[in-house]
């Protein structure tokens, strides 16, 4: 039997099969040693993706700005910020603040890297180290207020018609930027840009601008998820973002979204965050330390990447 | 006359074309001099080897993550390779004299194979150097956990003291050059020992690597893959080398640390720390992230200027709160002089690279 895939289609084709793999793996191992199948009851599947949601929300923001080529290293205090300005201003006024925090961030790259000319990696990463500081900076002379609202607690933690709230903002999130990357003149741009910036400036498409809307959306998407991760945990903490920098590029490309921009569907990048975090609950399932968890994590990104992620021999 | 003339007008070109390193070198000897001026044990051995002491782990991975990003890509295994190295070290690095000497060569040895590894799954695998290494750092991450679950371990203290003083301290240590005090050895007794180290470092390694025809295939290879490539250069030698004496040189600031600290610890947060800083250190030296340009020993002056930044936090009674406020923006800064290229180009297109 042949089957013929398209090359942007085979890595999300792949990466669901090997979402079924851990699916069918898990259960085996829960089935030998306790004899139950937590892992393919909807209740459960639910909750895994209710934790997931924040990094699904993170990798959509940096899936934008890695189909430019560029990436955004400033994502975990992004996200700590506009959590912690949000539950310092409160009250109903707490959710506008962080968004409005995550479009200045996005603003303040997308001119650094579309204007200076800085490349993302070090531009983003100075954003992230002034981010920091003025979190520090704040909270260390005073403790200013740190709870969620109680909007933001619904949002994390309510469920709507037995899904969970946090789950239909991911969805929300997601149905905008596959609707942005596939249907309007901002997403192609965005594809064009990606591919070459010369050829798509050549085509009148205002390519800084297109940069700056890229850097943006990562900035609001994490902002989001900062106020969602906030509701979850119910405060916001220094260094609470930190753990969904690195997931979240894993995400988008093991999702077969190509590293140097141009090439990536959205679908993919859900599919990279079902699998990274099913991986992740498999192995906490298994009670597996975390030196375990890091190799196998480590192993597995290399593995699939090895099987779709292969780039073009240099010829010429 | 003529010489003379012929002698400024090739130092202008070595000039125009280290524009990035110059301007580090002085920003970093206004920084240093400013900054002894200031302290009030200025100009004196134990400042100096408090300074070097701080600066060796982060130069040498500064030093290893030049590579990668010479041949255009980036490593961010750096650190995790660093930690990897200061926990083997942590069990080796003890008994007699022989098997310490054994213990820090299987020490480098580790990072040289973890850095093979990088190497050829980028060169056989055709992986991003990025993406390849950011998987391959977890792993590094999960085997230093596998080694050294807690902090800790067992380094020997004279090896310790006598690494991270004066040469002095060095010699009265294993006492050779009649423990120090031989006459030759007079005008090198205040050097730091750290200091010599890492220079030994780069000129024994570095500076050959830099001449060979495997180094000149690096360079090429960041300027233009594709025409190296057709100019029939080792272009997966130079890769897996590359990468191999990036682990390599990672290994050793995680040996240093080792013998500084006298422990391991398999630190993720502190791995990612390193591997970011090492980044800012590359770009502050004046090496380009794109590649073909700069090199280690512009990345060990990058790394001096981010230290000696904090250094100054000790003499200027600054808030501590505020310090990571002034790091960020002071490499925020630094790193956006790099906008004055955009002031000259006269093309538009040349901007998008």
């Amino acid at each position: 039997m042949q089957i013929s895939l398209s090359k942007e289609n085979r890595p999300i084709v792949i990466a669901s099969l090997f979402v079924g793999v851990i699916l069918i793996a898990g259960t085996a191992y829960t089935l030998s040693t306790t004899g139950t199948a937590p892992l393919l009851s909807v209740n459960y599947l639910l909750q895994q993706l209710q934790t997931g949601s924040f990094l699904g929300i993170c990798a959509a923001g940096m899936m934008m700005v890695i189909l430019l080529g560029h990436i955004d290293l400033s994502i975990p205090w992004t996200l700590t910020a506009a959590a912690m300005t949000a539950t310092a201003v409160g009250g109903d006024l707490a959710i506008p603040t962080a968004l409005g925090v995550g479009v200045c961030v996005g603003l303040l790259n997308g001119i650094g890297v579309a204007w200076l000319r800085i490349p993302s990696m070090i531009f983003t990463l100075g954003v992230d180290t002034v981010l920091r500081g003025l979190m520090v900076a704040q909270t260390g002379g005073f403790a200013p207020q740190d709870r969620a609202t109680p909007v933001m607690l619904f949002l994390a933690k309510e469920r709507i018609f037995g899904v969970p709230a946090a789950i239909l903002v991911w969805a929300a999130v997601s149905i905008v930027i596959a609707t942005l990357l596939t249907r309007t003149g901002f997403g192609r741009s965005l594809y064009a840009t990606g591919a070459r910036e010369g050829a798509a400036y050549l085509s009148g498409i205002r390519t800084r601008w297109v940069i700056v809307g890229a850097f943006v959306t990562s900035g609001l998407c994490a902002a989001i998820a900062g106020v969602l991760l906030t509701g979850y945990s119910a405060k916001a903490y220094q260094g609470m973002g930190n753990a969904f920098l690195l997931p979240a590029i894993a995400a988008v490309v093991l999702g077969g979204t190509h590293i140097l921009g141009g090439k990536g569907r959205y679908v993919g990048t859900l599919v990279g965050v079902i699998l990274i975090v099913l991986l992740n609950s498999v192995l906490s399932i298994m009670q597996m330390p975390e030196a375990g968890r890091q190799i196998i994590y480590g192993a597995v990104i290399i593995g699939m990447l090895l099987v779709y992620g292969r780039n073009q021999r240099v010829t010429s | 006359m003529k010489r003379s003339s012929t002698r400024s007008s090739s130092l202008t070109r070595w000039l125009s074309q280290n524009t990035g390193f110059a301007a580090a070198l002085l920003l970093f000897t206004a920084l240093f001099l400013t900054y002894n001026v200031m302290h009030p044990r200025g100009f004196s051995s134990a400042v100096a080897i408090q300074n070097a002491n701080e600066t060796v782990a982060i130069a040498f991975v500064a030093m290893a993550q030049t590579l990668p990003v010479l041949i255009g890509g980036l490593d961010l295994s750096v650190g995790a390779v660093m930690t990897l190295a200061n926990c083997v070290a942590s069990e080796l690095l003890t008994g007699s004299p022989l098997q310490i000497v054994l213990g820090a060569v299987l020490t480098l040895l580790t990072g040289a194979l973890f850095g093979f590894m990088n190497g050829c799954i980028v060169v056989y695998g055709r992986i991003q150097p990025i993406i390849a290494t950011l998987a391959t750092g977890a792993v590094a991450i999960g085997l230093a956990l596998l080694i050294r679950p807690k902090p800790g371990g067992n380094v020997d203290d004279d090896l310790s003291w006598a690494l991270t003083n004066s040469v002095w301290d060095l010699a009265d240590t294993y006492g050779f050059a009649d423990g120090g005090e031989a006459w030759w050895l007079r005008p090198f007794a205040d050097i730091p020992v750290p200091f010599l180290l890492v220079v030994l470092i780069a000129v024994i390694v570095w500076v050959p690597f830099r001449r060979s025809v495997t180094g000149r295939t690096v360079y090429a290879i960041g300027s233009a893959e594709g025409a190296a490539y057709m100019s029939g250069l080792p272009i997966q030698r130079a890769k897996i080398t590359a990468f191999t004496l990036a682990g390599f040189l990672a290994a050793c600031g995680g040996l240093y640390l080792a013998i500084q600290t006298s422990s391991g610890n398999a630190d993720v947060q502190q791995a990612g720390a390193y591997t970011l800083n090492s980044i800012a250190a590359v770009v502050l030296g004046g090496t380009s992230l794109l590649g073909g340009t700069g090199g280690a020993i512009a990345s060990l002056v990058g790394a001096m200027i981010l230290r000696v930044i904090s250094f100054y936090f000790r003499i200027l009674d600054i808030d501590p709160l505020l310090q990571p406020l002034i790091e960020g923006l002071v490499l925020l800064t630094a790193v956006s002089f790099g906008a004055f290229r955009t002031l000259r180009v006269k093309n538009q297109l040349d901007l998008f690279r």
